[in-house]
């Protein structure tokens, strides 16, 4: 606990020694921003809700994302940095956690800067706050899952450009294999349970709900197990590959 | 006197590749153990399996008691290593960076500050303690691995090539370091300085295409050959077609 605690500071402070942490949080808010006004059409929908918003942070995250857990292993892996951090007294799991909780605490921070269109919606209207504190939390969750995707990814190469690539289209796959587009494409000849299993695999599937305030506990377990799986998963590959 | 690291039968091979093939040592508290042998004779490879970063395909190190393959992180906690190339987090600085290892080193409150101020008095880094380790010259970043390996007031050290990339005075100044720790302790040194070996080892062991070619006094690898660098020479010399005639 206290050596996770330790490496989660140590991360989450080196966010904030270059610029690349306020590119980032720049980025994230035009383009949320841009998105939610002009693609989601927030105003002229006319009503006090926070669902433009959210329903863009899929595709918002694919972009972004990857970014931020690209650097997470392939980095240490390729200044040696890993070599100073594997022979401290540390666990593989110790060390994969606190990263992980750092970026996870980071894209905290840059969503909750999004604070401003909550006010301006209930400056606007009557939105149900409830609706939307869910909305925030579903949205966190599943940026997690994201980045567990990308840790273990990031852990498998040296080369951040290969680890954000990668990201970008594992993210892209679970996003979109619950899109009409895909499913339709199965529905013609795959055996009903397999369109279920592909479309139960999806982001866009599982936040679809929670996105509009409603808390499903398959949906909960769905990113929870995403986590799990593949944060379990940048453990072994690190351990694999620290090495190499 | 007391073993400190002893390697039984270590091993390690890439693929094809032989990098450590049967290693057998034992290193005493007291000895300054200097690590030789070609590039590419295994040494990096034996360093990084006794710190416990890599694991050995068979055999095993045994660190101030503790099984590095049993228990890799009580091994971590005996030990100071320096890696090669000396990396560290190029966005921080030395005073971050050994805050952040006195603090996963188990270190707190007063006694965290006592053993960085030693460690810095030690390797000369007080000018430097604000600066990004990225804007350091070579031979402070080497400085900043070596307070790094040594903050613990460790029992054992591992030092991969600390000397790599000084100037002399530089060099003067680790040699006298390592000289001053030497007492009570065991430290593993791999360099390619002869020099070095005759200055700061009280043994010396060659090693090339992972097995131990010679083991002794700096002075008694050199009685015979007229200097250690002679004798260095005519123990790994024809190592290359050995090795061609094994595979």
């Amino acid at each position: 606990m206290r050596n996770t605690g330790l490496i989660f500071k140590r991360e989450l402070r080196n966010y904030f020694a270059t610029p690349v942490a306020y590119v980032f949080i720049a980025v994230f808010l035009a383009l949320s921003g841009a998105l939610t006004f002009y693609a989601g059409d927030f105003l002229a929908r006319g009503r006090a809700d926070l669902q433009p918003f959210f329903a863009y942070h899929p595709w918002l995250y694919l972009l972004l994302i990857p970014a931020i857990s690209m650097r997470l292993w392939a980095e240490e892996r390729h200044s040696g940095t890993i070599e100073l951090l594997m022979t401290l007294p540390v666990s593989v799991a110790e060390a994969v956690i606190g990263k992980f909780l750092a970026a996870w605490a980071f894209v905290a921070l840059s969503v909750g800067l999004t604070f401003p269109i909550w006010i301006t919606v209930n400056l606007l209207g009557d939105p149900d706050n409830g609706a939307i504190v869910t909305g925030y939390l579903g949205s966190l969750i599943m940026a997690g899952a994201f980045l567990a995707i990308g840790a273990c990814l990031s852990a498998l190469t040296r080369s951040q450009v290969v680890a954000f690539l990668l990201t970008a289209v594992a993210c892209f796959l679970f996003t979109v294999s619950g899109t009409e587009i895909v499913l339709g494409l199965l529905r013609g000849w795959a055996p009903g349970p397999l369109v279920e299993a592909v479309a139960g695999l999806s982001f866009l599937v599982h936040f679809e709900a929670v996105r509009q305030g409603v808390i499903d506990l398959r949906d909960l377990v769905f990113h929870v197990s995403m986590i799990a799986f593949w944060l379990f998963a940048t453990v072994v590959a690190v351990d694999l590959r620290k090495a190499d | 006197m007391p073993e400190m690291i002893v390697l039984q039968k270590l091993r390690k091979r890439f693929g094809p590749v032989v990098a450590v093939e049967g290693l057998d040592l034992r290193v005493g508290a007291g000895e300054v153990l200097g690590f030789l042998g070609p590039n590419g004779a295994g040494k990096s490879t034996a360093m990084k399996m006794i710190a416990g970063f890599l694991e050995p395909d068979s055999g095993t190190a045994v660190v101030c008691g503790h099984d590095v393959v049993a228990d890799p992180v009580a091994v971590k906690a005996a030990i100071g290593y320096l890696p090669e190339g000396a990396p560290a987090y190029g966005d921080m600085t030395p005073a971050g960076l050994l805050d952040f290892v006195a603090a996963v080193r188990g270190l707190d409150g007063a006694e965290r500050r006592r053993r960085i101020d030693a460690a810095v008095a030690h390797c000369a880094l007080a000018e430097v303690m604000r600066r990004p380790i990225l804007t350091l010259s070579k031979g402070f970043r080497r400085r900043v691995g070596l307070a790094q390996a040594v903050l613990h007031d460790p029992r054992v050290l591992i030092l991969d090539e600390p000397t790599d990339g000084l100037d002399p005075n530089q060099k003067h100044h680790v040699r006298d370091l390592i000289r001053a720790m030497a007492p009570g302790r065991a430290i593993v040194v791999s360099t390619h300085i002869l020099e070095e070996v005759t200055a700061v080892c009280t043994r010396a062991v060659i090693i090339g295409g992972g097995r131990l070619l010679a083991d002794g006094t700096p002075d008694g690898l050199a009685a015979g050959h007229g200097s250690l660098e002679t004798a260095f020479r005519v123990i790994t010399a024809g190592l290359g077609e050995r090795e061609a005639a094994r595979a």
